[in-house]
């Protein structure tokens, strides 16, 4: 699994650092990036989803799979 | 003061300030939806209120049509300028009063103090603060938790970061209601926009001989594009940090603690599975979003069938979208471990709520706090809850006991 964040959709929410910040960093003007290439360590899948699903700018995606 | 004319037809003539409606604005909300999701109402100048989540969203993304240049849901109705500030001092407009480009480069001067890594370093003076709060009230078994709790907690956090005296705190929460709470009435709105200007003034000029290392210093120090800030501004975004930095917090505090008070399974279940706080917080803002903003119609336009002139005022429903059933399951609920919750309680689109990552930092500190000390607590019987409207919504009376 593998996890993107489109900046020109991200607004600085955080919330998915938040829920996951093995997963995510955020700089200081509040744009959120995925760690490293995006890949989801094992065992952190599910916070990988939650944070999909809690972004308020629909800004993260799972790369591969339609949004 | 506002209009007291009971209303009759809320599709045409809703009335934020009805006090039914700022109690409990959930049914009203619901029934809109269904029937009339953009209303409209006469009553302070021509106002739209929409409430689906799809709507509120698109408009907040929408700066063309939808212009942040006054965000005050009750308009300033006393004489001279239309913005009570002006008619005290000409103060430099913050961020969250401007569009691109002012908006762009005035919002990144004030972001980095507010970043998650910021705002971790306020988390054991937050913490100290709430513990230190309910030692003064845990002996007597009971508390107005707005008062006593809630409403102490945000302004002196955000005194530290500006960088004045935590004894200013009661002085700050007095201005601060005179602008946002008590808006219908100008005398007081006026009064409250002069005590923080003017002090705002006295302290801007103390640091240009003694600088410090709070935010209005560095401010005061900031360059765009190799100009240094203009004074004006620094006043500006002195008033919007503590404006909107205290009340919101502080509501959004009480109306958690108001949820737990009368959810016994809640208060239980955050007491035995502590790990889902990070969750229940963002639910709980969810479910009681306290902020409404407003927006100004910049052109004629039709939005979802509703011919808006230029001019109107329409006001950022954020609360209702948070509610709105098709963009969450059993809105109605509080669902503290709810997964799937892209609410929009701080805002959406460019205004995202400057100091969200302090706002969700207090409210988590302050319950795990309350709960910690004070893990049984109900809503005192015959004793009335009293709750303010229009732009934030959240409880000012809430006794509570605890034993």
């Amino acid at each position: 699994m593998k996890v993107r964040v489109d900046p020109e959709r991200c607004q600085g929410h955080a919330r998915c650092y938040a829920l996951a910040p093995e997963l995510f960093e955020v700089d200081d003007y509040g744009l959120s990036s995925a760690l490293g290439d995006g890949t989801v360590p094992a065992g952190s899948e599910e916070r990988a989803r939650l944070a999909i699903a809690n972004c308020p700018e629909f800004a993260i995606s799972e790369v591969g799979v339609e949004g | 003061m506002g209009e007291t004319t009971p209303v009759e037809d809320w599709a045409g003539d809703f009335d934020v300030l009805d006090p039914g409606y700022v109690a409990d604005p959930f049914a009203r909300w619901d029934d809109l939806r269904e029937r009339c999701p953009i209303a409209h109402s006469n009553r302070r100048g021509s106002t739209w209120l929409p409430t689906r989540y799809e709507d509120v969203t698109a408009m907040a993304h929408d700066v063309d049509h939808f212009s942040s240049l006054d965000i005050s849901v009750i308009p300033f109705e006393g004489e001279g300028p239309e913005d009570p500030a002006e008619a005290v001092l000409p103060y430099g407009v913050p961020p969250i009063s401007a569009d691109p480009p002012l908006h762009t480069w005035t919002r990144r001067l004030l972001l980095p103090w507010f970043s998650h890594r910021r705002v971790e370093s306020y988390e054991a003076v937050t913490r100290e603060l709430c513990s230190g709060l309910i030692e003064g009230f845990l002996e007597q078994g009971r508390a107005d938790a707005a008062v006593d709790y809630a409403q102490q907690i945000p302004v002196r956090v955000i005194a530290r970061i500006l960088g004045v005296p935590a004894e200013m705190a009661d002085t700050f929460t007095e201005w601060v209601r005179d602008v946002l709470e008590f808006a219908d009435d100008p005398e007081k709105r006026i009064e409250g926009m002069t005590g923080l200007i003017t002090y705002f003034l006295a302290e801007i000029e103390r640091r240009k001989v003694e600088p410090g290392e709070d935010l209005l210093s560095e401010l005061l120090h900031s360059e765009f594009e190799g100009v240094p800030v203009e004074e004006s501004l620094v006043l500006g975004v002195a008033a919007l940090v503590l404006i909107a930095g205290v009340d919101t917090t502080w509501s959004a505090i009480g109306s958690s603690l108001w949820h737990l008070a009368g959810h016994p399974g809640d208060r239980e279940r955050l007491l035995a599975e502590p790990e889902l706080m990070a969750l229940a917080v963002e639910e709980l803002l969810r479910a009681y979003s306290p902020v409404t903003m407003a927006r100004i119609v910049t052109g004629d336009v039709d939005f979802g069938g509703c011919p808006m002139k230029a001019g109107d005022k329409v006001l950022m429903n954020f609360p209702a979208a948070n509610r709105d059933p098709a963009a969450f399951e059993r809105p109605e609920e509080v669902i503290l471990d709810r997964a799937v919750n892209r609410h929009v309680a701080f805002g959406s689109g460019i205004h995202r709520c400057a100091g969200s990552n302090l706002a969700r930092m207090e409210l988590r500190v302050a319950l795990e706090e309350w709960l910690r000390r004070i893990p049984v607590f109900s809503l005192a019987e015959a004793e009335e809850v009293t709750w303010a409207g229009g732009q934030v919504r959240g409880p000012r009376l809430l006794p509570v006991v605890f034993r």
